[in-house]
């Protein structure tokens, strides 16, 4: 990740946004910190504005009809050794109606919410239905959804990052960029992003849902520089984006766990300056680290960086959207066809690899109560000993997998946005024999350790991929024998998965995240979690990225 | 629609700026409309168009600054964000590289609006995609595609009395044909200003016929090729470079432009002498807004920014040459890193175009004894930012050529490759087309370096 001050044009690609030209999604307007705090509107009123889309809905020839009353606040903050660069306080409020009328979906939004503008909106969407349907081929066949009554769901968090002042912030941060500078640093930026949805949704199966979602993501980069050599190297965070308050910025050292190396794993507790100051140190040892000598390595890889290989090979192509070619434009399709699943007996990766879908893990990206469709949170198996078992469906979706009900894994990323199936948290369980990672790397011979996430490409059937990181160190007879540089690896997913040899048990468990995950025409972005414990994957391809120019 | 004129635009900003009691005020008004249309499986899946106008004010005291945002227009919302802005900045955190705002500027004419684009309206967008799924239907192809239409204005002012403004308009359309089987994949992509040059039916069939041609790709070993590059190809492996002009960087030694031992390598012979790339918001063809910002009525995006919000600052865009005959030219720069260099602040690059040739595709082909032709790449991701060196893989249509001719389709490749050694690696160039945002000719690269090979259709 880069954030080089550089322009406005936003090329967003699918997968992750890139934000190499230093644009970050912002929606709404900008506002105060305080402004950030005032309540949103009365859930009462907000039940009252939502029935008054229901009706005008239904009266129009609706069959189903939802409604999202969203508010959304950023607040983002940038900062470059000892100055502040911007702070974003962003704010977003409509109302979202999504309708099936002649057995077509038609989705219309506003920003005013008034019970005559939000009738209006109702209207619009079904005439958008009525129009789209002369071209229908498919009609829209919804799973059943009992309705839920009236709920309310809150992520469970001790410190509303929105409530901490602004200051406390940018002193944090200050300690971040001293810290980094101290310790061989030649520059650095770091940021931290908030992100509070406070979404109420309505729909005709009887469901009216109050949610106060909180998501969180410090990160900094560390770059080294050596002006002679005309060489640099960079070090990004180890930090995980996480779904929870300010709390997760705590740094307890009950979450810490010991790696090799000085490496430090956070769990759910991130300490940003201990981070900062390795990082540092890191960058630095990059400048005349030895480039890795290419060929087959048993990979050590730590789900810090492994996260990102979970997300992008199986996270990806087991999105049932893809499967079925509705992004075929833009994202791509999948590899992970229909007709592999009903074999029964695809072996997507080794007997090891039990990869599960969740949208009820604690302190994740993807934890709600309900999805966007009223659906309740839930978990299910995507792989199991290494077979495909699933993919992730919604409800216009569950029929063609035969299933009775949605997974609940619909999500929009504002109240103007239409919902879509985007990715639960997919993650890899742990084993279930006691191993550390100390412990792992005496069993490898030739390998490589791989911590943090780097450079990451897929092709759009999510076969052929290859990943960097941040920090490689060369393993040689059970032990590290220094840092490497330049190391990519390249590999197919099937291949891939089916050379896991050993996986870390719980102790070692961690959370990777992705805040800025891009899927869709126009682009939405979502946020989204993956856990594992480091894994060993024997014999992968690693290549040489060193060039001269 | 939310399209003000000039003099509605400035009435609003000149009131808003009469508010202020900061020691500088600025205002950008954007007001537009956007719509879409997106469609796969040969059928609509969703469509939608939104109107939008916002003011961001920018209050200023001394080295703090602050902005705040309002969507309606009657004097006491805008009193009072004007109020809030200056609040948020007596607040904010001093910045020590905040330059103050420009005085009055001189812009360029330049041509970024067209009606035929500003009056599309559903029936236009739906009657496009019918056009582009229909002739798929009949040969039993697969269709995906989406059309974006946006038509907007930017109006920027401030207390200095800097005063622009400007209309766009434009259109992008996508669109992916695959065969029943799977086996085959073609893709078009296509951006105007004004959209009567478009035709989704002509660039479906493009499409078509890569899709058709692509089915049964043959493996060849991965390696060092000689490649043609169709504009859309060339253009998405180069964007990286035209990002990473800035001195700042450069000269903080974390560039591709640092040069060993300190410095940069502006003046230097980087690139083949063939190599000429420049941008110019009065090109006829890829007419760009006269001031840095503007595109009214798209999304915004927040970052480190500097000078304005998302970096609009009322630079006037000029012709800039970026590297002529294979020589570093210009860098791009912030207001506040030249002032302090004591250089023109050159804005960075918006619209690029390369200088090409005046070969057809079919032309190079012609003349290519061994290679492969590229339609597309996808994922392209940056490995090394010391030498941009970017992996990514082929998509959509790879052939193989032999003696002139195109002899069959080839296996996806993934490729591990710099544009700056590419543009080393120049055999010949095409007449330059609008992709992307850009006008980038067809290009013919030997030594391309293919690393393994993909599945993926």
């Amino acid at each position: 990740m880069q954030l080089s001050g550089m322009g406005l044009s936003a090329l967003v690609m699918p997968s992750m946004v890139n934000w190499s030209d230093g644009t970050v999604p912002v929606r709404g307007n900008t506002v105060s910190p305080e402004q950030l705090l005032e309540p949103g509107a009365d859930v009462a009123l907000k039940k009252k504005l939502a029935d008054i889309a229901l009706n005008s809905a239904k009266s129009r020839g609706a069959t189903y009809t939802d409604v999202r009353i969203g508010r959304y606040l950023q607040q983002y903050l940038f900062t470059r050794e000892n100055k502040v660069q911007n702070i974003t306080n962003a704010e977003s409020y409509g109302v979202g109606i999504r309708v099936i009328a002649n057995g077509t979906w038609g989705f219309a939004a506003t920003s005013d919410v008034t019970p005559d503008a939000v009738a209006k909106c109702a209207a619009t969407a079904v005439a958008i239905a009525k129009a789209n349907s002369k071209l229908q081929k498919e009609p829209v066949e919804l799973a059943p959804q009992k309705g839920v009554g009236e709920v309310s769901w809150k992520t469970p968090l001790t410190k509303n990052a929105f409530e901490i002042p602004v200051r406390e912030k940018i002193d944090l941060l200050m300690k971040v960029n001293g810290e980094a500078m101290k310790n061989g640093a030649g520059f650095v930026t770091s940021n931290l992003f908030f992100i509070n949805e406070q979404k109420y949704f309505a729909s005709t199966d009887g469901s009216y849902i109050d949610q106060d979602i909180h998501r969180i993501w410090p990160t900094f980069t560390v770059t080294a520089v050596d002006q002679r050599a005309g060489k640099f190297k960079t070090r990004d965070a180890f930090s995980a984006p996480m779904g929870m308050g300010y709390e997760y910025l705590d740094g307890l050292a009950s979450e810490k766990i010991a790696g090799p190396n000085g490496l430090v794993g956070y769990r759910n507790s991130y300490d940003m300056v201990e981070d900062a100051i390795l990082a540092a140190k890191q960058a630095k040892e990059k400048l005349t680290a030895k480039s890795v000598q290419p060929g087959k390595y048993d990979l050590v890889l730590d789900p810090n960086h492994l996260g990102l290989t979970i997300h992008e090979s199986v996270g990806h192509p087991t999105e049932l959207d893809r499967v079925l070619g509705y992004e075929a434009n833009y994202a791509g399709t999948s590899f992970a066809t229909l007709d592999k699943w009903k074999t029964k007996n695809f072996n997507y990766g080794s007997k090891l690899v039990n990869i599960i879908a969740d949208k009820t893990q604690p302190n994740s990206l993807g934890l709600v109560g309900y999805d966007d469709e009223g659906v309740p949170a839930k978990q299910w198996n995507l792989i199991k000993d290494g077979i495909l078992v699933n993919y992730q469906a919604i409800r216009d979706q569950a029929k063609i997998l035969g299933e009775k009900e949605s997974n609940g894994c619909c999500y929009a990323d504002n109240w103007d946005s239409v919902q879509f199936q985007r990715m639960p948290n997919v993650s890899l369980q742990p084993g279930s024999q006691k191993l550390s990672v100390q412990d792992m790397i005496k069993g490898v011979e030739k390998g490589i350790y791989i911590v943090g996430r780097g450079s990451y490409s897929i092709d759009q059937q999510r076969y052929n991929f290859q990943f960097g990181g941040q920090v490689f160190y060369e393993i040689k007879n059970g032990e590290l024998a220094g840092a490497l540089n330049d190391v990519a690896y390249q590999s197919n997913t099937q291949e891939f998965w089916n050379s896991c040899a050993q996986i870390c048990d719980k102790d070692d468990y961690r959370l990777f995240g992705s805040f800025f995950d891009g899927k869709g025409q126009p682009s939405q972005v979502s946020a989204v979690s993956h856990g594992s414990s480091t894994t060993r994957f024997n014999g992968v391809n690693v290549i040489n990225t060193g060039r001269n120019i | 629609m939310a399209i003000l004129t000039q003099e509605e635009a400035k009435r609003i900003i000149d009131k808003v700026l009469g508010y202020s009691k900061a020691d500088e005020a600025s205002a950008i008004l954007t007001g537009g409309r956007t719509g879409n249309i997106r469609y796969a499986r040969n059928t609509v899946s969703t469509s939608g168009e939104s109107d939008n106008m916002s003011l961001v004010i920018t209050s200023g005291f001394g080295k703090r600054s602050g902005s705040a945002t309002i969507n309606e227009f009657d004097d006491a919302s805008l009193e009072k964000t004007v109020r809030r802005a200056e609040e948020i900045a007596r607040l904010a955190p001093e910045n020590p590289e905040y330059v103050s705002m420009l005085g009055p500027q001189k812009y360029l004419s330049t041509n970024t609006y067209a009606e035929s684009t500003a009056k599309i309206d559903p029936e236009f967008r739906a009657q496009a995609a019918f056009e582009s799924i229909e002739p798929c239907e009949k040969r039993k192809l697969t269709a995906a595609g989406y059309l974006e239409d946006s038509t907007g204005f930017t109006a920027i002012g401030n207390s200095k009395g800097l005063f622009g403004y400007n209309k766009e308009t434009s259109v992008d359309f996508s669109i992916t044909t695959r065969t029943a089987d799977g086996t085959g994949s073609g893709y078009v992509v296509r951006d105007f200003n004004d959209v009567s040059k478009l035709s989704t039916k002509a660039s479906t069939e493009i499409a078509m016929q890569k899709a058709l041609a692509s089915t049964g790709a043959r493996a060849l070993e991965p390696g060092k090729y000689t490649v043609i590059l169709e504009p859309t190809a060339a253009s998405d492996l180069m964007r990286t470079m035209f990002f990473n002009m800035d001195a700042r960087s450069a000269e903080e030694g974390r560039s591709f432009l640092t040069r060993k031992g300190g410095g940069t390598r502006l003046g230097e012979k980087l690139f083949d002498e063939r190599v000429t790339i420049y941008s110019d918001p009065t090109n006829a063809e890829l007419p760009g807004t006269p001031f840095l910002g503007g595109g009214g009525g798209r999304r915004g995006g927040g970052g480190p920014g500097g000078g304005g919000p998302g970096g609009v600052d009322g630079r006037p865009q000029e012709k800039i040459t970026w590297i002529e005959n294979g020589v570093v030219k210009n860098m791009s720069y912030s207001r506040y890193w030249a002032e302090k260099k004591g250089v023109k602040a050159v804005p960075p690059a918006f619209g690029v175009i390369m200088q090409g040739g005046n070969q057809s595709l079919a032309e190079l082909i012609k003349s290519t004894e061994k290679g492969i032709l590229v339609t597309r790449f996808w994922y392209i991701r940056m490995v090394d930012p010391q030498t941009l060196l970017q992996t990514g893989l082929t998509r959509d249509g790879t052939f193989y050529i032999e003696n002139g001719q195109i002899k069959f389709p080839v296996k996806n490749f993934r490729f591990n490759e710099s544009p700056v050694i590419m543009l080393n690696n120049v055999e010949a160039m095409g007449k330059a087309m609008r992709t992307g945002g850009s006008l980038i000719p067809p290009m013919k690269i030997r030594d391309f370096t293919f690393s393994s090979l993909s599945d993926a259709v």
